[in-house]
């Protein structure tokens, strides 16, 4: 394999020698416009306004395989391509409102690096022939949105947004918006209510976003790590990309390890890498050695994924067959000395906490799972209450109106189907 | 504020849509700003300026958990227990948090009116737990304490 930028083959796996997403680990003060630009910033920009046609920048970004890593993985070429070719007016949505437990790389892409995803935006405007985008931040990140705004009046200055970047005939603006404090809004119909002034509530689909989206007019809304992508596959092209990851998840992605874990953070990885890397290697094992019990893989909303297995490979296809999806990344490492039904009476606090109310198996359904937890670690459970959990989960399942309801669901089921015994522990045994 | 402050700064946030409502949650913050909460008249006051229903208005303040009907303390002090903070000592942090405050368990406001506690959901910052946000900015890798610095800190201010 030649040898590109930013990689190392190890076996048939490349493994990085450099960050391609949280560059700001490698090169200090990229997230000021000079500095970024001393260091390849801007060029995909400039390659794609001089030399590629939009439908070429999509045809790359199909190409390397990219998938969105906000959690729902789908094709982000092919979600472009969606993209009414004659439409006067789309527009771009970014989805910063990263506020899933467990979730913590948007935050440290727009902190550490924010011209990448600025640059990443502006690609993908200009593939589909948007002339505005708007970044949606959770309301929390009001702080690192001051800093967000400093370097898109940075890029302003430098000539990549606005009237005619570079004497083309692009022209961009991007403008950043606040949501105010609710899960649902990282839902991309709710964002978009959300970024129209209603209630964050999702909107059915069909239509989806790409044809009927913002002012319902299409629109990509893409997530903050996967427009980060976007600018080093289009300077050095979908096979360079390629070699990153595997055949079917190809590429890097940044995994959020918390828990019980000696060293949380992020860690850029190839997709495909074994558990023991991200586990072991970066995060340094469970404090004092303990043993793994289990991991949530992606958030509060994961499967949950029973045991320890050192040689799992993290990607895409894996993590399914393991029956636990890869989703966004986020590792939360539960060792041996965590009770099960407590942690997820923890996350089904959240989803409860957090359902829009809009559909009835969401907002009921999140109530009384919370309820029976409740009782079940108050020592008032009662006999029946784990069948009890799994009835009011079935009643749910495919019944609420967006995913994220469907969510709620993960945790509670497979954790009750790998480790019941922990939660029969908490039923008194004979009648109540 | 003064209503034409808010209107000047209100033009700078409608330039950015196509449409006034999609400046609702922006203009809510303007107002909530000094007193960190909004009042009856606030709410008719962004209705007016958005061309909205105040019924509208009411019901994106109810939703949104950002927007407050009651004044807090001065410092709101806002803790994640989510799970991943949770595992990481962020429940006991913050029962000790309010004891030291001399508030109960749950959380609450301080007799002086300085400090309101409560514990809220993910921050997006599960690998520095504990972690609070104090009046939205954020404050990682908490200890007791830090976190007794940070108050006495807080205090000397008034």
């Amino acid at each position: 394999m030649q040898s590109l930028p930013g990689c190392v083959s190890k076996g048939d796996m490349a493994y990085l020698t450099e960050h391609i997403l949280l560059r700001h680990r490698d090169v200090p003060g990229i997230k000021t416009i000079d500095v970024y630009m001393a260091h390849g910033g801007y060029q995909a920009l400039d390659k794609a306004l001089n030399t590629l046609q939009p439908a070429q920048v999509t045809e790359m970004v199909k190409a390397s395989g990219l998938r969105g890593r906000g959690g729902a993985s789908f094709p982000t070429g092919l979600k472009w391509s969606f993209i009414p070719k004659d439409a006067p007016t789309t527009y771009v949505v970014v989805n910063a409102d990263e506020s899933e437990p467990g979730t913590f790389k948007d935050r440290e892409i727009i902190e550490g690096n924010p011209h990448q995803l600025l640059e990443g935006t502006a690609l993908c405007a200009y593939a589909i022939g948007a002339c505005v985008a708007y970044i949606y931040g959770r309301g929390e990140f009001r702080t690192l949105f001051v800093d967000l705004q400093r370097a898109i009046d940075e890029a302003y200055q430098a000539g990549w947004l606005g009237q005619n970047i570079r004497g083309s005939n692009f022209s961009l603006d991007i403008h950043l918006h606040l949501g105010a404090g609710a899960y649902i809004c990282g839902e991309e119909t709710a964002l978009l209510e959300s970024l129209e002034g209603k209630l964050g509530m999702p909107r059915a689909r069909p239509p989806f976003p790409t044809q009927y989206g913002l002012y319902g007019k299409p629109t990509v809304v893409n997530n903050v790590e996967t427009l980060a992508n976007v600018p080093p596959i289009v300077l050095h092209g979908p096979e360079w990309y390629r070699q990153f990851g595997t055949e079917q998840s190809p590429g890097v992605k940044i995994f959020c390890l918390s828990g019980c874990i000696n060293r949380p953070g992020n860690y850029e990885l190839s997709l495909g890498i074994p558990l023991r890397v991200l586990i072991e290697e970066c995060g340094g094992g469970a404090p004092e050695g303990r043993a793994i019990k289990a991991i949530l893989p992606s958030g509060a909303s994961s499967h949950l994924l029973p045991g320890y297995n050192p040689e799992l490979p993290l990607d895409y296809e894996s993590l399914q067959a393991a029956g636990a999806p890869l989703g966004s990344a986020s590792f939360i490492v539960l060792d041996e000395t965590v009770d099960i039904p407590w942690a997820i009476a923890k996350v089904t606090h959240f989803f409860k906490h957090e359902s829009c109310g809009k559909c009835t198996p969401c907002r009921e359904g999140t109530y009384w799972l919370e309820d029976v937890y409740r009782r079940l670690l108050n020592g008032r459970a009662w006999p029946g209450d784990v069948e009890l959990l799994l009835s009011i989960a079935e009643q749910m399942n495919g019944n609420c109106f967006c995913a994220l309801g469907e969510f709620a669901l993960c945790p509670v089921r497979s954790s009750i189907e790998h480790l019941r015994a922990e939660y029969e522990a908490h039923v008194p045994q004979g009648s109540r | 504020m003064t209503s034409q402050a808010f209107y000047e700064e209100l033009q700078g946030v409608l330039k950015k849509y196509p449409v006034k409502q999609s400046a609702v949650l922006e203009a809510l913050y303007i107002l909530q700003r000094d007193k960190n909460y909004l009042s009856d008249e606030d709410i008719h006051t962004a209705a007016e300026a958005l061309e909205m229903t105040v019924t509208e208005v009411q019901a994106i303040v109810g939703f949104y958990s950002l927007f407050r009907r009651q004044p807090t303390g001065k410092y709101l002090i806002q803790v994640c227990t989510d799970l991943p903070c949770a595992l990481r000592g962020a429940d006991a942090f913050y029962r000790r948090l309010c004891e030291r405050l001399g508030l109960p368990p749950e959380g609450g406001t301080t007799a002086d009116g300085l400090f309101t506690v409560e514990e809220v959901v993910c921050l997006a910052a599960c690998d520095r737990a504990p972690v609070a946000q104090i009046n939205l900015q954020y404050f990682e890798h908490l200890t007791d304490q830090a976190m007794d610095a940070v108050i006495a800190r807080l205090r000397e201010q008034g």
